[in-house]
């Protein structure tokens, strides 16, 4: 096909003259402005390489004049951050969790960092507002399994529960059905028993009486002759109608039946003593603390 | 051309069919080898695959009374059964994507919808999503659109009788081993490149034949000079294979076996994932879309390409800085940071090249503008166009370190990619697919032109809803993250973020679900068209219409 130009009646522009399946092409100059911004794209880029670290060489790379360096820049910016906190972190782990309520610089930097800790570490099992979901303990409420003072609360965090640190909280609600200690009829009563201390309803048929026998002769070791429970041993208490893992009759069995044991890891080796001291003043500060 | 034998089975067609039955006896051997099931499960697909395309190579043969000829009547005999057949896969594919995409965004807002099932949660359904729109709607987009016009502006007809049917059937049948895959658990755990070893190696051999069928067309050709389409075209099929071959290369724990391991490792890794995963969007979704824009628009406008000059210098320079741009997806990471200011200054001389394909496109429009009001489907590919020069802006700016120490790792990150994603591939592929339907199934016009119009604005309503959810819901991620209290403490825990994104989440949703609509309105118009569309007469037909 020979290229024939020809001019584009609405453009007044020449084609190049070449033709495919009946499209052809016009021949419009670069747009200035374009080609102007093309042009300054580069030579922005060309004093950004100038200015910065840019291109690598045989064993390094090309600096840059004004010695920017990524690495270099976080590191100061963590010591700037830490040089901050450093005088109120000194003071809070320096400081007797008891002080720390009556200190309201220091209690406020605690409870600032507390929340923040909380947030990022408790949220995700405790929920953002701290009131747990089934299994995880609510922390507004004064209920505590293991204890609600400051230095119980700091002790749970620091150790954890069942978390296999040595010094975390152990102690396990035994499988009394599954271990063939009660059958089924002595789990139901005894779930019914359970249950009727908070003025819950039990199991159809159930005989309270006979519960009332099978947690006297289980139970009380542990849950107390009242069944207020003991924080000694993270044995809940059983009348106050506050449920870890719900208080249906079902769950109730359930929990005889297979027996219970969550966890709660450690953090000693996770957050710094600062951090820790801060979020059992905040847990303890959420409504429940004693 | 013609020949005076009357039929014969071709080179070319003994060779894919012998090596369509290697494929076959690997998959025997697979099959008899391997402990994993899923690879039981590949090889017999792989098996049956492999079987009907040697059948389908000798029926060919069988039913046919001479070899087709390369004119007829002097007109250029295209071969547009592998074109039809991809037009029809991509309309497929792209529904079932579009719907998986849907899916996962009502994941992200309600996660009860995982099912707790581990074929259905997000982690499975995420690549599926993302490989059925850009491999498999996309890709049979470009293969469908790109044998079409090769031909058309070559005035000559597509190389081989077997190969472009392997290409297509043969890269269809890659991702429907690849999505099964993901579902079944089978990933290399790499964005974009998530398909295992042995998938991996098959499209390489497509894609191999893929290259050769297209050069060897335009070697063809009766034309003296290369259409500006088909440069991007070969663009887009040389950078991919090359990209394709160094980001996946792996060990295969057992050559029965669907697991491997990448040869890279640690930062190198990254790197090469990003020079992967950058260009994947140059190549894939911007010059193979680009060669679909440089076709379509000015046949549908009635009007010459804009100006010959810029498109020669938009894409030279687009090919040559697109390349380098893959490291701003690592800024403020292990990256070195020479590499990370390589990447970002990049991405910024990268727009103009970028806008050039945009002025190209909208400028051919002048004289032309009027159409926009009577003909949806130009209107269509015109907004796509405008979404790609905004996309293309906001690509460079958020490369800009600063900016990225805001967006990365946030919604607008997503915001962005599918504002190039709905906005410009799949509209302008839309586009194509309303102009390619009528004239490959010879039908006078489309069924229904309301309802295109219908399409475009449930679609672009939908696409802004998508868009403008994801930048602000992106952007106070991104605040929430980096705001400290006076104490210098983190304001917001990571939980709390993700309680503020929800209401975006359902919006995007409601986005996607008007973009899902929009589609299955536009499959419908199609297959009336198909069904019902009245005929185009022969003496209708413009001067150079296909043959067959």
């Amino acid at each position: 096909m020979a290229a024939k130009k020809e001019v584009d009646a609405i453009s007044g522009v020449e084609t190049t003259g070449h033709e495919w399946d009946g499209l052809k092409e016009l021949n419009h100059p670069l747009p200035r402005w374009w080609l102007w911004t093309f042009y300054i794209c580069i030579i922005f880029s060309v004093i950004y390489w100038v200015l910065m670290p840019s291109w690598p060489l045989l064993s390094d790379y090309t600096r840059g004049m004004r010695g920017h360096s990524q690495r270099a820049l976080v590191g100061e910016e963590v010591a700037a951050l830490q040089a901050a906190r450093a005088e109120k972190g000194t003071a809070l782990v320096d400081a007797e969790l008891d002080a720390i309520n009556s200190n309201p610089d220091l209690l406020q930097f605690a409870m600032a960092n507390g929340r923040a800790a909380f947030g990022d570490n408790c949220a995700g099992c405790h929920g953002t507002g701290a009131t747990g979901f089934v299994g995880f303990p609510n922390l507004n409420d004064d209920e505590w399994i293991w204890g609600g003072t400051l230095d119980q609360i700091r002790q749970t965090i620091l150790y954890g529960v069942r978390s296999g640190n040595d010094d975390a909280h152990t102690g396990d609600m035994l499988a009394f059905g599954r271990d063939g200690v009660l059958d089924a009829a002595q789990v139901r009563d005894v779930a019914s028993f359970v249950l009727s201390m908070s003025g819950g309803k039990g199991a159809e048929g159930a005989d309270l009486a006979n519960g009332q026998v099978v947690f006297e002769e289980n139970c009380v070791a542990c849950h107390g002759d009242a069944g207020a429970g003991n924080q000694e041993l993270g044995a809940p208490n059983l009348t106050d109608n506050i449920w870890l893992y719900g208080g249906s009759i079902e769950t109730v069995m359930e929990t005889i039946q297979n027996g219970r044991g969550g966890v709660m890891p450690a953090w000693v080796d996770r957050l710094d003593e600062a951090t820790i001291k801060s979020l059992a003043v905040y847990v303890h500060s959420l409504g429940g603390g004693q | 051309m013609a020949s005076t034998a009357k039929k014969s089975l071709t080179l070319e067609e003994v060779g894919i069919a012998g090596l369509t039955g290697l494929v076959a006896l690997y998959c025997l051997m697979a099959i008899a080898n391997t402990t994993d099931a899923v690879m039981t499960f590949h090889a017999g697909v792989g098996l049956v695959f492999a079987l009907a395309g040697i059948y389908a190579i000798f029926r060919g043969y069988a039913n046919r009374s001479e070899n087709p000829p390369q004119t007829v009547d002097g007109l250029p005999n295209y071969k547009l059964g592998p074109v039809k057949f991809a037009t029809f896969m991509s309309m497929f594919w792209g529904l079932a994507g579009f719907l998986v995409g849907l899916i996962i965004a009502l994941q992200l807002a309600f996660p009860a919808l995982n099912f707790d099932l581990p074929w259905t949660n997000f982690g499975r359904l995420r690549p599926l999503h993302t490989s059925a729109v850009i491999f498999a709607f996309g890709g049979n987009v470009l293969l469908a659109t790109s044998f079409y016009v090769v031909q058309r502006t070559c005035q000559a007809r597509i190389a081989g009788n077997a190969a472009p049917w392997f290409v297509v059937a043969g890269y269809n049948a890659f991702i429907v081993i690849a999505g099964t895959g993901y579902l079944l658990g089978v990933t290399q755990g790499k964005e974009y490149a998530e398909p295992e070893w042995y998938a991996d190696l098959w499209l390489t051999i497509v894609w191999v034949v893929y290259l050769l069928v297209f050069l060897a067309t335009l070697w063809k050709r009766k034309e003296p000079h290369i259409y500006v389409a088909n440069w991007f075209y070969l663009a887009f099929i040389l950078t991919i294979a090359m990209l394709h071959l160094v980001n996946n290369a792996t060990i295969p724990v057992s050559i029965f076996g669907t697991k491997s391991y990448i040869a890279w490792a640690g930062v190198q890794d990254a790197m090469t994932q990003w020079w992967y995963g950058h260009n994947a969007v140059g190549f894939f979704l911007t010059a193979g879309f680009l060669a679909i824009m440089y076709y379509f628009v000015p046949k549908r406008a009635e009007r010459p390409v804009y100006s010959y000059r810029l498109s020669i210098v938009h894409f030279w320079s687009l090919i040559f800085l697109y390349i380098w741009a893959g490291p701003h997806h690592l800024h403020y990471t292990a990256l070195p940071q020479w590499s990370q200011t390589l990447g970002m200054t990049f991405s910024i001389m990268l727009w103009m090249p970028s806008w050039g394909g945009m002025i190209n496109g909208l400028m051919t429009l002048s004289g032309a503008w009027d159409k926009l009001r009577t003909d949806p489907v130009l209107r269509m590919m015109v907004v796509s166009v405008a979404f790609y020069g905004m996309s293309t802006f906001e690509g460079p700016l958020m490369s800009v370190r600063a900016v990225n120490s805001l967006s990365h790792y946030t919604d607008w990150t997503i915001g962005h990619v599918h504002s190039g994603a709905l906005g410009w591939v799949a509209f302008v592929s839309f586009g194509a697919v309303y102009c390619l339907v009528p004239w490959l199934w010879n039908r006078k016009q489309l069924y229904s032109m309301k309802l295109v119009n219908w399409h475009f604005w449930v679609s672009t309503i939908g696409i802004v809803l998508y868009i403008s959810a994801m930048w602000v819901s992106g952007i106070m991620q991104g605040l929430m993250w980096r705001a400290y209290n006076s104490l210098g403490f983190l304001e917001y825990s990571f939980i709390e973020t993700v309680e503020a994104m929800h209401p975006f989440y359902v919006i995007r949703a409601l986005g996607g679900g008007l973009f899902v609509l929009g589609a299955v309105i536009m499959i419908y118009n199609l297959w009336m068209t198909v069904q019902r569309g009245e005929a185009e007469t022969a003496s209708a037909k413009p001067a150079m219409a296909p043959a067959e």
